[in-house]
């Protein structure tokens, strides 16, 4: 399995690893002006409330770079694609790609979130939209 | 507006040797460094009364006084982050010197790299705050963390790693020349280069990445006033700054809403021209930061010295070796001299403005020295 360094879970992102664990992929909107920030912070950084709030998105998106994850003196078992996926609602984040070869990934490719156990830790994962 | 435009020089530079195994404290490295560019500046070290180094640094600046015998200090100061901000130690320095708060200031930077810890190495032991949206996918080594954003740029123009491998080509031919360097009489072409093993498939090979090394580099900033005095040609500091922008952390900016450009190094190059009243046809040769080769290419196109999409035939076609357009690390860059965290890239830069590198760009007025997040533009006195 992937050597895996588990999330600490802070007070500013702990409702994102909360939804993980609940197989909800929620990123953090201002309360007041409504615009989406991933990674989340503690403050707006558009008019600068304090009142943040989550809110579920459809864990849809496409593929904005990606790398295999292979270190040669910590190798994973079964090396990783790492990739940028930009979200249908707008932000971008940091996943894994899982279900395609490296060599038949391209710009732009359709993916979705699913929720799976990695070196025992639970994290959001992608794979292409209409995955087997 | 008052800026610090020509108001500080760079008067002194030292070094230890760079190796891959010093043999002696990191705090010994320091001193050496120090004691060698006091001297060079033609100072003692009662002369200093400012140190700078990186938040980073190990070597405490008590005990660092106290190894020099510096009897007293009036201004100290460090600069967060890595390598791409490694010049905004002139900066304080500088404005240390301009405001009168200090008038000959010590930069230092020192660490065994290779023999002791090392920035390449994977760290599972603990997750540093904001980390939780990288490490547990699995960008725990600085060159996957800054191959996600290349990919973007090979894919968008079309590049492949061969693409990279003539930077790092250009890099040891300069280092092959340099006997500080750790690739002194060690070209590689570019099948050694294709050769090399995969670090991160399909973005960087080994020799794409820079070294890990052992040594301690050191400047002394004082004020062009004081330069008169000085045995030594002093180096003129045209405009130095930093460049950051909203979003980014301390290797990346993931955020922007086009990884093929380097918006941190296009805002550090409007200020560094703007500073200096210059522009990048006026710059003799450029230091600019690499810890993996394709940093180089987007430091080109953000600095103007070609445009966005071009660096790879601008490279390919010679403009960055010597009697090119802008000769690129003349000792060999941090592939082929060694990792000092970037900080050997200003003494270089010092040289070529004095005249005494081992690979002299003729006549060399305007030194650019970047990092992508901060930088300076050297010039003669």
């Amino acid at each position: 399995m992937p050597r895996v360094i588990p999330p600490v879970p802070d007070a500013d992102d702990r409702a994102f690893w909360d939804g993980v664990a609940d197989d909800r992929l929620l990123l953090q909107r201002c309360a007041d002006c409504r615009v989406v920030q991933h990674p989340p912070s503690p403050m707006c950084p558009q008019c600068q409330s304090v009142d943040r709030e989550w809110f579920e998105v459809s864990g849809r998106g496409s593929v904005y770079s990606w790398i295999q994850s292979h270190h040669p003196t910590a190798p994973d078992e079964k090396p990783r694609i790492v990739a940028l996926i930009d979200l249908d609602e707008g932000a971008r984040i940091v996943s894994n790609l899982d279900g395609i070869d490296l060599d038949a990934v391209e710009p732009g490719l359709p993916v979705e979130v699913f929720f799976a156990e990695v070196d025992g830790t639970k994290l959001p994962q992608f794979r292409p939209v209409n995955h087997g | 507006m008052r800026t610090l435009k020509d108001q500080t020089v760079i008067a002194g530079i030292g070094q230890t040797e760079f190796s891959k195994a010093s043999g002696r404290s990191e705090l010994q490295l320091a001193a050496e460094a120090a004691k060698a560019a006091i001297a060079d500046a033609g100072m003692t070290p009662a002369d200093i009364d400012g140190l700078v180094t990186f938040t980073q640094d190990s070597n405490d600046e008590l005990l660092l006084m106290r190894s020099l015998g510096i009897p007293e200090v009036r201004f100290w100061s460090r600069t967060p982050h890595g390598g791409a901000g490694a010049h905004s130690t002139i900066l304080h320095a500088a404005l240390a010197v301009n405001s009168g708060t200090a008038n000959a200031v010590l930069v230092y930077r020192a660490f065994n790299e290779r023999s002791g810890r090392r920035f390449g190495q994977p760290n599972a032991t603990s997750t540093p705050p904001g980390w939780n949206w990288y490490l547990p996918y699995g960008l725990d080594t600085p060159a996957k963390t800054y191959s996600l954003g290349f990919q973007r740029y090979m894919s968008q123009y079309g590049l492949t790693n061969a693409d990279f491998g003539r930077y790092s080509v250009v890099a040891r031919k300069h280092a092959a020349n340099n006997p500080n360097a750790w690739f002194y009489q060690r070209p590689i072409s570019l099948d050694d280069h294709q050769n090399s093993r995969w670090i991160v498939e399909p973005i960087l090979r080994l020799l794409d990445c820079c070294q890990e090394s052992d040594g301690g580099v050191a400047i002394v900033v004082t004020s062009e006033e004081r330069a008169r005095d000085l045995p030594n040609p002093s180096a003129r500091i045209a405009a130095v700054a930093d460049g950051h922008t909203i979003h980014g952390n301390v290797m990346f900016n993931y955020y922007h809403p086009d990884l093929t450009r380097f918006p941190e190094a296009e805002f550090l190059a409007r200020q560094l021209y703007a500073m200096a009243g210059i522009g990048p046809d006026d710059i003799s040769a450029a230091m600019l930061y690499e810890n993996f080769s394709p940093i180089v290419f987007l430091q080109l196109e953000a600095l103007g010295f070609c445009k966005p999409g071009e660096a790879r035939d601008f490279i390919a076609d010679g403009n960055i070796e010597l009697g090119g357009k802008v000769p690129v690390n003349t000792h060999g860059g941090l592939l082929g001299e060694a990792y000092i965290h970037g900080v050997n890239n200003i003494i270089e830069g010092v040289r070529q403005i004095r005249g005494t590198s081992v690979n002299q760009v003729p006549s060399a007025e305007h030194v650019m020295v970047a990092g992508g997040r901060s930088g300076l533009i050297l010039g003669r006195i």
